[in-house]
């Protein structure tokens, strides 16, 4: 009894704001419905849409785009800091710790006003850095080709403090011991990082790769805010589309559909990443 | 002997340069930062003037200027309230429930349980249009009720708990139940003292997780008086014209709370970062 006391705030909020959502959402997505407000029931017409729309196709592969810039780069970069911040000690190591980590807690807002400052066309320090590649200044945020690599320079920048931390816990759950007899043996550092480190710290770059994964599959604030004012379509991400077809064109039911998408694509990833731990917790 | 000690010379440089290469990456890492906040010191025509590391003579006026004209100490307050409110609730919520699951039998159980580990995995963004229509059926939008409710989400304190409560000996619950202690009792008197160092680390990380959510809050307040400072400071940029100092001192001032909150709690930070990755650190 005293068990259903405890529990009951939980699933009240949990049934209210995650299940009920969840089902209405999915009902939706067979309606042709605005925002608010009722709509017919249409069947399947809305992924049949779905499935033909160009602009879906672009938010999915402007997505990947995405996640292939900062996934697989940004868990390289959290390594190479990791490696090096564990060799420091004491104060110095919490002082650069805290250089790398504190992007990581600031909101995304304030991370856009700061680059969009470093980057600006015309007073940019960052410009200084382009200017000799392209011979002029560049406004980073309505140049397509530029748009995404620069989102994911400042996504690797904010959320690797993250992995980070992973990695730091994975060297320090590294035996000592290790190391003690390798030297024994005669092996140089190369040999200690490639066949002890980096051996040894796979599960948890695997861990780091599947939760960047999932993350950065789900951008939308980056992009939203560093497009605005300008044209969308062109670095439409998937979570913007939906935010698109449901606040400014009031079309409920079809946002409904792409959130669906949005919501089949994440769990499988996120079934797949759990069948990873739980290997890894046999083991 | 002299081939070991050039060699141990050999190593002895190579690890200065690599401290040395270490700095100089923390150093441009934190530039950004920096930079900013340097920007937000200088008068508002040297901004786009004054490139020099260091401001000649640092002023305060793009922050009283933004204090003065928006609504930023309002906006302070609505982020205080949520983030303060969505703490508190997310956390008793948790704890409760983390030890029902883990301590308890109850029918339903494991269901809930299951229920909970399904949650994880479900991306809450994909929800954001039906949060928005259920919070405007109940009239709460640009409401702290609205802003907060779907902020209450938060499936991995659940399992922390759980696991943190699956730890501990079980002789303390049979000897407190035989004195006569009721659930309540042992749960906020016993089990949550024990290590109050957890609870610390998840109060923090959640704060800062719903100081900083932009996508709900953006949604569910369109209301300027009702905004919160991480959208608040984005939405008058334009107002501001090409001042960078104002729009920066906004940004230094919505920042500083939670960079604060790390600072002070680095190592809680941490541990919370570690515990609800699962790993033991």
């Amino acid at each position: 009894m005293v068990a259903y006391i405890l529990v009951a705030p939980f699933i009240l909020i949990y049934g209210w704001m995650f299940i009920y959502p969840t089902i209405q959402m999915v009902q939706m997505s067979f309606t042709k419905s605005p925002l608010i407000g009722a709509g017919e029931w249409v069947g399947l017409k809305n992924y049949i849409r779905m499935f033909k729309d160009p602009t879906f196709y672009k938010s999915v592969v402007n997505t990947s785009y995405f996640v292939l810039l900062t996934v697989v780069p940004g868990t390289l970069v959290a390594l190479g800091i990791a490696l090096m911040v564990r060799r420091l000690n004491g104060w110095v190591q919490s002082v650069v710790l805290a250089a790398f980590f504190l992007p990581y807690v600031l909101p995304i807002s304030v991370v856009y006003v700061i680059w969009d400052w470093l980057t600006n066309k015309q007073f940019g320090m960052l410009q200084g850095l382009i200017i000799p590649f392209t011979g002029e200044s560049v406004n980073i945020w309505r140049t397509v080709p530029w748009f995404m690599p620069g989102v994911a320079v400042i996504t690797i920048w904010w959320t690797n403090g993250f992995s980070i931390l992973l990695f730091l816990a994975g060297l320090r759950n590294i035996p000592q011991e290790l190391y003690e007899a390798a030297a024994l043996d005669g092996a140089t550092r190369r040999q200690m990082l490639t066949r002890i480190t980096l051996p040894l710290l796979w599960p948890i770059t695997v861990l780091c790769l599947t939760i960047q994964l999932i993350l950065q599959m789900k951008i939308f604030d980056q992009v939203y805010l560093f497009a605005m004012g300008g044209r969308t379509q062109a670095t439409m991400v998937m979570v913007q589309y939906i935010y698109e077809q449901a606040f400014q064109k009031n079309a409920g039911g079809y946002a409904a559909t792409l959130a669906v998408a949005l919501f089949v694509v994440v769990v499988v990833f996120s079934i797949l990443q759990f069948q990873i731990l739980r290997m890894r917790g046999q083991r | 002997m002299s081939v070991t000690s050039t060699s141990r010379r050999r190593i002895e440089t190579g690890a200065v340069l690599l401290t040395a290469l270490t700095a100089i990456c923390a150093l441009l890492w934190f530039f950004p930062i920096y930079w900013a906040i340097i920007t937000s010191l200088r008068f508002d025509q040297d901004t786009v003037t004054d490139f020099a590391l260091f401001p000649k003579s640092p002023t305060l006026s793009a922050y009283i200027f933004t204090i003065e004209n928006s609504n930023l100490l309002r906006w302070y307050f609505n982020s205080t309230v949520t983030s303060v409110t969505i703490t508190i609730i997310t956390v008793a919520m948790a704890a409760c429930t983390g030890y029902a699951i883990s301590q308890l039998s109850f029918p339903g159980r494991k269901l809930l349980w299951w229920t909970i580990l399904a949650s994880f995995m479900v991306p809450v963004s994909a929800l954001i249009v039906n949060h928005f229509i259920i919070i405007a059926q109940i009239k709460l939008l640009n409401s702290y009720a609205g802003i907060i409710l779907p902020m209450l989400l938060h499936p991995v304190t659940v399992i922390v708990y759980k696991q943190f409560f699956d730890g501990l000996p079980r002789e303390f619950r049979e000897a407190a139940v035989m004195d006569g202690a009721t659930e309540f009792q042992l749960l906020f008197r016993i089990f949550l003292p024990m290590n109050w160092g957890v609870t610390t680390a998840l109060a923090i990380i959640t704060f800062i997780g719903a100081w900083n959510s932009f996508l709900w809050p953006f949604l569910a307040a369109q209301d300027e008086t009702m905004m919160t400072v991480t959208v608040g400071i984005t939405a008058v940029q334009d107002a501001y014209g090409v001042a960078y100092g104002r729009v920066l001192s906004g940004a230094v001032l919505a920042g500083l709370p939670v960079a604060l909150a790390y600072l002070l709690f680095q190592r809680r930070v941490t541990q919370a970062i570690t515990l609800s990755a699962g790993i033991k650190g």
